[in-house]
């Protein structure tokens, strides 16, 4: 009981000091309009994704109006305005690595991580997954990127040992936690 | 230096289609072939908006410079312009063939057909073919927005409506979203028009080229109660209505078509055909004696006009702190409506046997209106009496014109008729309220006569006319100077606001109209946004009504008199404003979202703080005062019993910051009370 309460009380404090970062970081760029991409991707940095409330304060404490916010939001792809996992998966789907089996790869995953048609976030938060295109490392395709990490020539059979690592590390951190 | 050096104003040549043209300071190459009497097609340009340059249909061929969209282009000397050529004719007709593959082309049956760009290029340019397959994209209808329906799949991303809101009226509630084959225009979060801050003015319909932005249509219930005999519809027709009307007909811009208009309207079936100038003249009797009252006490000055429900709702949504400047009388629109549901009630049972008698629930007021935004008004909730809108509907006069053709009317060749008595008769004060500057000019002239008891010597203020978005002028009254601001457009109220607001400007009158040009320009008249002259025009046709109407001044009006005298005692009396006066509030100007700062579970039982970082409220400080309770709440290990969460906007903003506790609203909740709120309120309940 008493460390569920301790747990709570720090996805608390959580929340309210990413809160206290958006005005850190709008006041850091002087609430000027011509900022706002770099404003918006500071604050993705905090929240790993742009939740639509927050879009809302950060228009209106820079005087402009919610609408344009969200149009910049949605132009760039480097923008996300779901949840993204605490392992962001990227699976090339370029030229190079399209031929050499990246789809396969891209079903492996969703099938592993039980993602369901229109999924790309899992329930628990821990992974969410997206195609991109072409990561400039062709010669090493089919390529998965997973938080920067690079890994090359990868398989259906491998990507899912590479998950079982990582899925015995996030269960690990969790029992930390505890 | 020569004057016209200085004007930039020199006269200079450039050759379009092998004839010389001659230009000035004409903004783009656009606006120079116009005016050399070729028509060079377009979809996004708009001479009163910023360039955008999206459509592609104004290309022209310019010796030296090869293809050039002629809206982006500056004029320049002894440039060569052919604007048919085989290239630009061919790019035209494939970016409509284009544009027509991902359109919805449901033409037959669309509220725009006729009246749509992207059907009348389609005529023109002979495009009988759609060669691709059709991408059309099948997005759901936004339609909860009282005044205007937004349907994406006939939209062709010209960008007008975006800006529209955003340069116009300032508001901004439409943005281009996601990019490429994704790209569509809607507001913040894919939200309804109905829960972002839209003032419902419309110019978003008003300058859009096909029907992906509409005026949401109330003819079908209109026609319902027409046709239904135990009713007896009574229609108000507005000022700007009449000059408007006539130009679909074919008839000159401008010209007073009043008669035809009662004559058609008759026709049709509505059973009484008054004027809103009546109600005008009303609405002059009552603001003049509130200025008058104002002015004497130097009491919430300057006095905002309160005719256009779009200004009235962004002041509402932007500017509480304005609020009790704004004039408590209803509009003239609203007048009617509760002056009608009131006294002409009773005064059409007058002598008659009781079976004949009129019953309240049978009496139905229907206006017809340059406005979209009059739709939304008589829909609040401040102007229904006991459960019941004091007007029932409001037809723009796009669809009154659609509704004289459904009624097969010769509207060129009837004969016109006189509007019914008693709400028939209008003064020339009455009729210039269609026009931007023409509310402040009815009301100086009332208030001039009633100040100082003389006739006042010019009629006509023509400082206060014109299509200027600003105009200024002061007026000499007895020995007071009063100080008169009118503008049109939000965006220029917005700026005067702030003028106001940090002291660098001073009036005792402000008029504001939301139209560019006043309600001659409303989005629900005939299209206007192509050429200034049909404004022009119109404005000229109310002042002529004006000139030709033999009273000038509302308080001279033979019916406003009997009105006083009969039901009304007198001006800003007990009965009037119960009558004709309301009450403002403020209103969020977003919905839906919260934006949660602690975790505290489910079903706990637990404190629930709201604190609002709504735009007037975190200018006063709420971020701080969220800061200070997390603090106090950390210090007092109360973090499982609180839930602190950052909201939008709890409509009090004039006396934010505001904090909500258990449901209990608390205004003022500055930093330096904050403490005592907490130990109060919070604190006390957990210290036992």
């Amino acid at each position: 009981m008493v460390a569920e309460t301790q747990k709570n009380l720090e996805k608390v404090f959580e929340k309210q000091r990413k809160f206290c970062k958006v005005n850190e970081i709008v006041e850091k760029y002087k609430y000027q309009k011509q900022n706002l991409i770099a404003i918006l991707q500071e604050v993705q940095g905090e929240y790993r994704y742009l939740p639509e409330e927050i879009m809302t304060y950060i228009a209106t404490i820079m005087s402009i109006s919610p609408a344009s916010v969200y149009g910049v939001a949605t132009f760039y792809s480097q923008f996300s305005l779901d949840p993204k996992g605490k392992y962001e998966v990227k699976v090339c789907d370029g030229t190079a690595c399209h031929v050499r089996g990246s789809m396969p790869v891209y079903k492996a995953i969703k099938e592993k991580l039980k993602l369901k048609d229109g999924k790309f976030t899992t329930e628990d938060l821990q992974f969410s997954v997206e195609t991109v295109r072409c990561l400039g490392a062709c010669a090493l395709a089919p390529v998965v990127v997973i938080n920067n990490k690079v890994y090359s020539k990868v398989t259906p059979e491998a990507v899912k040992i590479i998950l079982d690592k990582l899925l015995e590390r996030s269960g690990e951190g969790d029992k930390a936690n505890d | 230096m020569n004057a016209n050096i200085m004007e930039n104003k020199i006269e200079q040549k450039l050759i379009v289609d092998g004839k010389e043209v001659s230009f000035s300071n004409e903004k783009n190459l656009l606006e120079v072939i116009r005016k050399a009497g070729i028509e060079v097609p377009t979809f996004c340009y708009r001479p009163d908006l910023s360039t955008y340059g999206a459509c592609r249909m104004c290309v022209v061929e310019i010796e030296g410079m090869g293809i050039q969209t002629s809206c982006t282009v500056k004029p320049q000397a002894g440039m060569k312009v052919q604007v048919n050529t085989e290239k630009t004719r061919k790019i035209r007709k494939m970016t409509v063939e284009l544009l027509l593959a991902s359109h919805n082309r449901d033409c037959t049956i669309c509220a725009k057909s006729e009246n749509c760009d992207l059907q009348d290029l389609a005529k023109k340019l002979g495009v009988r073919d759609v060669r691709f397959p059709s991408k059309e994209k099948h997005l759901p209808i936004d339609d909860k927005n009282p005044s205007i329906v937004r349907d994406p799949s006939k939209c062709i991303l010209c960008g007008a409506c975006v800006r529209a809101c955003k340069e116009i009226q300032g508001t901004g509630c439409l943005s281009f979203v996601n990019r490429g084959s994704e790209a569509t225009v809607m507001p913040a979060y894919g939200k309804g028009l109905d829960e972002v801050d839209c003032t419902y003015c419309g110019q978003c319909t008003a300058v859009c080229p096909t029907g992906a932005l509409r005026i949401k249509s109330d003819i079908d219930r209109v026609w319902e109660q027409i046709l239904d005999p135990k009713k007896k519809v009574v229609v108000q027709i507005a000022p700007a209505v009449r000059i408007a009307a006539g130009e679909t007909f074919g008839l000159p811009y401008g010209e007073n078509t009043l008669g035809l208009i009662t004559a058609a309207l008759r026709k049709i079936g509505f059973d009484s055909i008054f004027d809103t100038c009546f109600t005008a003249d009303l609405t002059i009797m009552e603001e003049a004696s509130e200025f008058i009252e104002r002015f004497k006490k130097g009491e919430n000055l300057p006095l905002f006009t309160s005719c256009c429900p779009a200004w009235v709702r962004f002041l509402e949504q932007r500017y509480p702190s304005f609020l009790k400047n704004l004039s408590t009388c209803k509009s003239p629109q609203q007048m009617f409506g509760s002056v009608a549901k009131k006294v002409l009630i009773e005064e059409f049972n007058l002598n008659k046997p009781a079976d004949q008698q009129i019953k309240k629930e049978d009496i139905v007021i229907v206006s017809i209106m340059p406005c979209t935004a009059k739709k939304a008004e008589c829909n609040k909730e401040e102007f229904k009496t006991d459960d019941t809108k004091d007007v029932d509907f409001v037809l723009t006069t796009q669809e009154m014109i659609r509704m004289i053709n459904e009624a097969g009317v010769d509207f060129k060749h009837i004969e016109p008729e006189h509007l019914d008595s008693p709400f028939g008769i209008f003064s020339g004060a009455g009729v210039i309220f269609g026009s931007s500057g023409g509310v402040a000019e009815a009301a100086l002239r009332t208030a001039y006569e009633t100040i100082t008891g003389r006739k006042i010597e010019k009629v006509a203020i023509t400082e206060a006319r014109g299509l200027h978005t600003v105009k200024e002028l002061s007026i000499k009254i007895d020995e007071h100077e009063v100080k008169v601001a009118i503008v049109n457009t939000l965006s220029e109220a917005s700026a005067l606001l702030e003028r106001i607001k940090n002291g660098e400007a001073h009036y005792h009158m402000v008029e504001v109209m939301a139209c560019p040009g006043g309600c001659l320009g409303g989005a629900g008249q005939p299209p206007s946004y192509k050429d200034r002259e049909i404004k022009e025009r119109r404005m000229k046709g109310l002042y002529d009504a004006d000139v030709h109407n033999p009273i000038h001044k509302s308080h001279d009006n033979p019916e406003i008199i009997r009105l006083y005298q009969k039901w009304l005692e007198k001006p800003n009396s007990h009965i009037a404003h119960e009558l004709l006066h309301t009450h403002y509030k403020n209103r969020k100007r977003i919905f839906g979202e919260i934006i949660n700062l602690s975790s505290v579970e489910k079903g706990a039982k637990v404190t629930d703080v709201q604190v609002c970082v709504g735009t007037n409220c975190y200018a006063k400080g709420s971020y701080g005062i969220i800061e200070a309770l997390t603090k106090l709440i950390k210090e007092n290990n109360l973090e499982n019993n609180v839930n602190i969460r950052a909201t939008f906007c709890m409509e009090h903003c004039s006396e934010g910051p505001s904090v909500v506790i258990d449901g209990e609203l608390i205004l003022k909740a500055t930093l330096d009370k904050i403490e005592g709120v907490f130990k109060d309120k919070i604190l006390s309940k957990y210290q036992k």
